[in-house]
C-alpha cells in the first residue's frame, strides 16, 4: 500500500491546505436576526432574506475578507445570518459595515409661503424626502436604490478631505435633475438611515453625478461600499457575537497539537509495551488511519476546530479500542492452542461484531450532535461531531482491512512466529 | 482469578460516596449555566501590565458593573462574564477599563449570547439529549435481544450509564459552586460522547458474559458474570487507558476553550470503564440472586 501520496503535504509542520476554523486562526462569528415584521409586505420572506444574504456577502468582499462565510438560517424563533470574518481585526468596524441598513436618500427643506424653514418645537429644520416625477410620469422618492453601484471614495483636491462620489442611473438622473433644478440656491440634505450626513447648498442643476461630503476616511469607506451594496430592506440586530483574537488561535493550535503528539506517543508506547508484535502492527495500522483521516479532512475539507481536533484525538484512543479487542482475542485462540494463522482469522471474525456494535452508540451520539451544531450555527460543537465521527468510522476501516492485512502478510511470510510475540506468556 | 462480583457491594458503597454528596450538590446548586444557556457576554481580556484581581473587580464595579464575575486567567489575563453587552457598551467598558487602570487592554476572546439564542440553544439541547436516549434505548434493545432476558439486561446497562452521567454531571454541579465552573454547549457535547463510549463498554462485557453461559462455564451466575468481567478487564482497562492517555495531554495541555468538553470526556471516560467492570455486570447478580448472597442456588439464567 502505498502511503506517501495520502500523506499530508511535505511535512507535519504544512498545514496550508487544512482549513482552520475560526479559532484556530482568529476572527468574528456574528449572528444577526432579520428583523421581517419590517419589512416591505409587498416582498416575501424569501426575497428579503436572499436579498440581504447577498446584500452582506457584497460587504463582506469589499470590506477584504479572505474566505468569509455567509449563512441563513431560519428556525421557529425567526431568521438569522451568520457571518463568519476569518482574520478580521476590527471587529467594531466591520459590525457597523454589516449590520447597518445604509439607507441613502435626499430631502428638501420643509419651508411656510414665505419661503423660510419651518421649525420644530426645538428649534430645527424640518426636512422632507425629495419627491420627482421618474420617466414613467410617477412621483418617486430620490433614493440609494437609484444609485449606480460604482460609488468611491475620493479627495476634494484643495481641501484634501474624503467625499464619496456617486453616479445615478437614468430614473436617478431623471429625478435629480429635477430636484436641483427647483432646490437652486438652497440646501438639500442627505440622510443615511434618517440621520443627517450634509445639506449641502445646490449650486447648479446636476443630472448624473454628486459627492457626499462631511465624512472621514473610515466613515467614506465604510458608506462607498454600503451604497454599492445597497441597502437592506430590513434592520438587522446582532444576536450572537464571538472574537477570537489571532494570536489566542495560533496558541490554541499550538497546544493541541503538542498535547496530541504526546498522546499519541503514549498510545504507541503503551501499546508495543503490552501487546508486543501485535501492538506494533496496530500501531503501524494507526499511522495507516492517521494519514487517511488527515487526508479526508483536506478532500472533503473538515473545518479543523479545537474541538474537532479533541474528537480526532479522542477517536485515535478509541481507534486503538477495535486493535485492542483484535489483539485480546488473538491471545486467547493461540492460548487455546490454535496455529497462528488459524487465530488471526478467528481473531477477527469474533471481534468484528464486537468492533460494529461498541462504535453505533458512538454514531448515535456524533448524529444528535450534529444536528445539534448545525441548527444554530455552533461550529464548535460541529466540528467534534464530524471529527469522531469520521474518525470512528474510518477506525473501523483500518480496524478490520488494515491490521488483518499486516498480519496475514506477517504470518505468510513466516516472521515472528513465537506466541511470545502476540504477548501470550505461558 | 481476582473475584470482581464478590466484592460487589464495596464497589455499589463506592459509587454512593460518590454520588450521593453529588445528587445533594445537583439539588442544591444545580448546574451554572454559561453564555450559551443563560446569554450574557463572556470575554478573556489582557493587560499590557501586571494588574490585581481586586482592582480589575473594583473598577468594574466603579463603572456599575457589580454583578460581573472576576476571574484569573494567567498571567496578566482576566476571564470577565456580564450580562449582554452590546458592542458600543464593549467599546466604553473596553476605554473606561483603560483609563482606570492606567494601561492597555486587549479583548482576546468575546462571546455574546442573546436570550433569542440562549433560548433556542436551551430548546435544541433538549431536544438533542431526547432523541440520544431514545436512540440509546433503542439500540440497547436491539444489541441485547440475543441475551436470555434482554429487558433485565437492557436495564442494567441503562442503570450503568445513568450512574456514569450522574457523575460527570455531579463534578461540574460542584466545581460550579466551588470554581464558577459553568456548562456550555460543549459540555453538552462531552456528556452526549460519554454516553456513546460508556454503553459502548457495557455491550462489550455484557457480551462476554453472555459468551462465557452459552459455553456453560459454570452453573452459578455469579461465577459466571465474574469469568466475563475478568476476560473483558484488559480489553477494557487497556482501550480507557489508551483514551484517558490522549485525553488527559490535552486536558494538560490544550488550550481554554475546550476545557469543558475535555473534563467532561474525562471524568465520563473514567467512570465508564469503573462502571462497566464494577457496576453493570454485578448489576446483573444482584438482580439474578438478591442483594444478600446466597449459596448454591440453581442459575436460572444460565439456563434460559
Amino acid at each position: 500500500m502505498s502511503v506517501w501520496f495520502i500523506l499530508p503535504g511535505n511535512g507535519w509542520d504544512d498545514r496550508k491546505d487544512f482549513k482552520l476554523g475560526l479559532d484556530l486562526k482568529g476572527g468574528s462569528h456574528l449572528v444577526y436576526s432579520i428583523d421581517l415584521s419590517k419589512k416591505d409586505p409587498s416582498q416575501s420572506d424569501a426575497d428579503v432574506i436572499a436579498g440581504v444574504k447577498q446584500k452582506i456577502e457584497r460587504r463582506v468582499n469589499a470590506y477584504g475578507v479572505t474566505e468569509p462565510i455567509v449563512q441563513t438560517i431560519t428556525n421557529e424563533r425567526g431568521s438569522f445570518v451568520l457571518i463568519q470574518l476569518p482574520g478580521v481585526t476590527d471587529v467594531d468596524q466591520a459590525i457597523k459595515l454589516i449590520g447597518q441598513t445604509a439607507e441613502l436618500d435626499f430631502r428638501e427643506l420643509v419651508v411656510d409661503a414665505s419661503g423660510k424653514p419651518v421649525l420644530d418645537a426645538d428649534g430645527k429644520e424640518q426636512w422632507t424626502i425629495a419627491k420627482a416625477k421618474g420617466s414613467d410620469g410617477q412621483e418617486r422618492e430620490l433614493t440609494g436604490k437609484y444609485l449606480k453601484p460604482n460609488a468611491q471614495v475620493v479627495l476634494e483636491p484643495q481641501t484634501n478631505k474624503p467625499e464619496v462620489a456617486f453616479e445615478w442611473n437614468s430614473e436617478g438622473a431623471t429625478l435629480f435633475e429635477q430636484i436641483t433644478q427647483r432646490n437652486l440656491q438652497k440646501p438639500l440634505g442627505i440622510f443615511l438611515d434618517n440621520q443627517l450626513i450634509s445639506a449641502p447648498t445646490v449650486q447648479s442643476v446636476i443630472k448624473d453625478k454628486g459627492v457626499i461630503t462631511g465624512l472621514n476616511l473610515q466613515e467614506a469607506n465604510t458608506l462607498a461600499i454600503q451604497l454599492n451594496s445597497g441597502s437592506l430592506d430590513v434592520p438587522l440586530t446582532i444576536v450572537e457575537r464571538r472574537d477570537i483574537g489571532a494570536t489566542l488561535g495560533e496558541d490554541s493550535l499550538k497546544k493541541s497539537l503538542e498535547a496530541g503528539i504526546i498522546g499519541a506517543a503514549m498510545v504507541v508506547i503503551f501499546m508495543i509495551a503490552y501487546y508486543r508484535f501485535s501492538g506494533l502492527m496496530a500501531c503501524l495500522a494507526l499511522v495507516v488511519y492517521v494519514a487517511l483521516n488527515l487526508a479526508i479532512f483536506k478532500l472533503i475539507p473538515v473545518v479543523l476546530t479545537l474541538p474537532g481536533i479533541a474528537g480526532f484525538l479522542v477517536s485515535v484512543g478509541m481507534g486503538v479500542d477495535g486493535n485492542v479487542l483484535v489483539a485480546e482475542r488473538l491471545k486467547e485462540e493461540l492460548r487455546r492452542g490454535r496455529t497462528l494463522g488459524a487465530a488471526i482469522e478467528e481473531g477477527f471474525r469474533q471481534s468484528w461484531s464486537a468492533i460494529l456494535d461498541a462504535n453505533v452508540t458512538v454514531f448515535i451520539a456524533c448524529a444528535v450532535l450534529y444536528w445539534l451544531g448545525n441548527t444554530f450555527g455552533n461550529f464548535l460543537v460541529l466540528g467534534f461531531a464530524t471529527t469522531l465521527f469520521i474518525g470512528t468510522a474510518l477506525s473501523m476501516f483500518t480496524q478490520v482491512v488494515v491490521t488483518r492485512t499486516f498480519l496475514r502478510t506477517v504470518v505468510g511470510l513466516g516472521m515472528a512466529k513465537s506466541p511470545a510475540a502476540y504477548g501470550v506468556t505461558k | 482469578m481476582i473475584d470482581l462480583v464478590g466484592k460487589r457491594n464495596w464497589f455499589f458503597l463506592i459509587s454512593a460516596i460518590v454520588i450521593i454528596p453529588g445528587i445533594i450538590s445537583l439539588a442544591v446548586f444545580g448546574l451554572k449555566p454559561g453564555v450559551d444557556f443563560s446569554s450574557g457576554t463572556a470575554m478573556t481580556v489582557h493587560f499590557d501590565k501586571a494588574v490585581e484581581l481586586s482592582q480589575v473587580r473594583q473598577e468594574l464595579t466603579n463603572l456599575g458593573y457589580d454583578q460581573a464575575i472576576v476571574q484569573p486567567a494567567g498571567g496578566n489575563d482576566f476571564f470577565i462574564r456580564l450580562p449582554e453587552m452590546s458592542t458600543d457598551q464593549t467599546t466604553q467598558l473596553k476605554d473606561k477599563l483603560q483609563t482606570g487602570l492606567d494601561t492597555t487592554l486587549s479583548i482576546s476572546s468575546l462571546y455574546t449570547v442573546s436570550p433569542i439564542v440562549a433560548a433556542g440553544t436551551v430548546r435544541n439541547t433538549v431536544i438533542a439529549v431526547v432523541v440520544a436516549a431514545v436512540g440509546i434505548l433503542l439500540y440497547i434493545s436491539w444489541a441485547f435481544r440475543k441475551m436470555p432476558k434482554p429487558i433485565r439486561w437492557g436495564t442494567c446497562a441503562i442503570i450503568a450509564l445513568i450512574h456514569d452521567l450522574i457523575v460527570v454531571i455531579a463534578v461540574f454541579s460542584i466545581l460550579g459552586w466551588v470554581a464558577n465552573v459553568e456548562v456550555d454547549a460543549l459540555f453538552v457535547t462531552g456528556v452526549l460522547a460519554v454516553v456513546g463510549v460508556s454503553v459502548n463498554n457495557i455491550v462489550v462485557v455484557f457480551d462476554r458474559i453472555r459468551e462465557n453461559m452459552k459455553r456453560g462455564v459454570s452453573r452459578d451466575f455469579e461465577v459466571v458474570a465474574n469469568y466475563g468481567i475478568v476476560e473483558s478487564l484488559g480489553r477494557s482497562l487497556n482501550t480507557g487507558l489508551a483514551t484517558l492517555f490522549v485525553i488527559v495531554a490535552l486536558y494538560i495541555l490544550g488550550g481554554q476553550t475546550t476545557r469543558t468538553l475535555v473534563l467532561a470526556l474525562l471524568i465520563g471516560i473514567a467512570t465508564g470503564i469503573y462502571s462497566s467492570l464494577c457496576i453493570a455486570g454485578q448489576l446483573l447478580v444482584v438482580w439474578e440472586k438478591g442483594l444478600v448472597k446466597r449459596k448454591k442456588e440453581a442459575p436460572s439464567l444460565a439456563q434460559g
